[in-house]
């Protein structure tokens, strides 16, 4: 008996350290690919010009437009998300927490929202631009993405909000507070971690995704001035240049991917340690 | 509550531990008829779905005095509780009827002002959830809902509270730390602290020692044996021991019911239903 229970426990151990390696072999070799394919086209060139004539067939230049593009859209919608979508996570744990029925459609909802390909959405949203009468744009890209990201957001948030323990919220209302200080004060500091970590995850996917900006965002060689300009981003970057036959573009769409890894990291990096400081008070 | 400071009272304070043992020989069975209740409970019913949570509860509870809760595990004095401050309306499936009057006024009628009723009880929960912020904001939270916002009150009013609970001279050099970072035992008496600093007139404590050590159980005992000098308060234990210890008055609950009810004295040592005898052989 002891000597069976001794095996199971060394073969989950086991089997355990094997399926964690492998995630980080897995990691590390689409890095690694990346990073041999693209560091050769990656210049400082590459992060702090426009597009020079030519660009696309081999000639000077970089993809500034992009980066730019790819953050004014994702750091758009993401705030676009975080004003729609907190009202509704905290409303769903504080506001309307006795109205089940109500509160557990939202969930369903938005977990339908959330399994929905981008590619619908950047569908639904070229159907809106024509409703609206706005061109493909920053707008019509942030509106769309905003579409995408915001029940990811909320879903995250909500999650964690749920962990919240009962008891704080009844401490809480003992003390005479009402909703609204709940909402904010006691809720939103205990779960400021998971929103953090929410936010981030929302980001991260628009600044990633490129279904959904395809027909929305346009394509352009220049930093956008308004919102009303079309957009370049990022993802699509990468995906023109890698459909050239031409090999020095086909480099920079590593590079771009190289530098749409590292914006994600960099950003997910500072706010973790940006999260450091608030953790200190949680239950 | 200057009627709190009866014979019987001193002597329990004075005898602390064997208080419970020995008020038998006063005859305190006239405590409760001739204080005035600052409780009325009246044909109150609580009902989730088809079960009756709480049945027909008709209770007074006296001012100034600790009130004993006692009963097996889900005969509903947690609800019974939660219901006298109203955090029964956070349970959709909670259907309540009847009648609890605070000062004459019914708590559960609906122009009844919710923060008003809560801050009149101070609740303090089987374990303790501290605020997620330092200890000093943890007390100064509820005097800034009452719209006490003087920094110099509001820092007076901190020393005060935490002083009341003993807990000033242990954490007095990191007011300005996380309250998480507290012992558990700590952290009940900031909650207690939290809850005084609010100016409640009674205290709702749902078995406030379970989840602490012996030494910190005694403390809390200490405090409350103290607190009713001021306060009125409601106690619910499964401890026996700290039944006799702390009660005044003591209300058996069985399956929703109130069973019996009187002085230490008469419940522990003249039970008169078959099912207190059994619980109190069990309880041993
Ligand atoms: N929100 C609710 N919905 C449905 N049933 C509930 C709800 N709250 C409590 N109950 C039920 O009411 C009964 C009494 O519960 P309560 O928590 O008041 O018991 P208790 O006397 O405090 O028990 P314990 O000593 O174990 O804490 C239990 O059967 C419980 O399942
Ligand atoms: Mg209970």
């Amino acid at each position: 008996m002891q000597k069976r229970k001794l095996l199971e426990e060394q073969f989950f151990l086991w089997l355990m350290r094997i399926v964690t390696l492998s995630i980080i072999l897995v990691f590390l070799f689409i890095m690694g690919v990346i990073i041999k394919k693209g560091y050769h086209a990656m210049s400082w060139e590459m992060i702090s010009q426009e597009p020079q004539g030519g660009f696309y067939f081999g000639k000077g230049g970089g993809i500034l437009n992009a980066i730019v593009g790819s953050l004014y859209l994702a750091a758009g919608s993401t705030f676009c998300a975080l004003l729609l979508g907190l009202p509704v996570a905290l409303g769903m744990n504080v506001h309307w927490v006795t109205k089940t029925k109500f509160v557990g459609a939202i969930r369903f909802l938005l977990n339908a929202l959330w399994g929905v390909p981008s590619i619908v959405f950047g569908a639904f949203g070229f159907a809106l631009m024509a409703y609206l009468q706005i061109r493909a744009s920053l707008l019509a890209g942030i509106i769309t993405v905003t579409l995408f990201i915001v029940p990811i957001f909320i879903r995250a948030f909500d999650e964690v909000l749920r962990t919240v323990p009962q008891g704080l919220m009844e401490a809480a209302y003992s003390l005479g507070a009402n909703r609204t200080q709940i909402a904010f004060i006691v809720f939103f500091r205990q779960a400021l971690p998971g929103f953090i970590t929410a936010i981030l995850l929302a980001f991260g996917r628009g600044i990633g995704d490129a279904a959904s900006v395809l027909f929305t965002a346009g394509y352009t060689d220049h930093i956008p001035q308004t919102v009303q300009d079309p957009t370049a981003t990022l993802p699509l970057a990468i995906f023109f240049q890698l459909s050239s036959p031409i090999p020095e573009v086909k480099a920079r769409a590593y590079a771009a991917a190289l530098i749409l890894t590292a914006i994600i990291l960099i950003i997910s990096l500072v706010s973790r340690l940006s999260t450091r400081r608030f953790k200190k008070n949680i239950l | 509550m200057s009627n709190s400071s009866t014979i019987i009272d001193q002597v329990q304070q004075v005898n602390g531990g064997e208080a419970g043992a020995t008020s038998g020989a006063f005859p305190n069975t006239s405590v409760q008829t001739s204080d005035s209740p600052i409780l009325q409970i009246r044909d109150f019913n609580v009902q989730a779905g088809d079960t009756r949570i709480l049945k027909d509860i008709h209770l007074d509870i006296p001012k100034g005095k600790i009130t004993v809760l006692l009963g097996p595990s889900g005969c509903g004095k947690t609800t019974l509780l939660k219901c006298l401050n109203r955090l029964s309306d956070l349970h959709p499936s909670l259907k309540v009827k009847g009648q609890i009057l605070i000062d004459g006024e019914d708590i559960f009628h609906p122009t009844q002002d919710l923060t008003t009723i809560r801050q009149k009880m101070g609740l303090l929960s089987q374990r303790p959830f501290p605020l997620p912020m330092s200890i000093y904001k943890n007390i100064a939270y509820g005097l800034k809902i009452k719209g006490i916002r003087d920094k110099k009150v509001v820092k007076e009013k901190v020393e005060k509270h935490l002083r009341d609970v003993g807990l000033w001279e242990e954490v007095k050099d990191r007011l300005h730390g996380p309250a998480a970072r507290l012992s558990i035992g700590q952290q009940q008496r900031l909650c207690l602290a939290r809850g005084l600093a609010v100016g409640p007139e009674i205290i709702l404590a749902d078995e406030p020692t379970s989840a602490l050590d012996p030494i910190s159980s005694r403390k809390i005992e200490e405090e409350f044996l103290r607190l009713k000098e001021d306060y009125t308060l409601i106690v619910v234990t499964h401890i026996l021991r700290q039944a006799k210890r702390l009660a005044d008055h003591i209300v058996f609950m069985y399956f929703g019911e109130i069973i019996e009810q009187g002085t230490p004295d008469e419940i522990f040592n003249h039970p008169k239903s078959d099912i207190l005898k059994q619980y109190l052989q069990s309880g041993h």
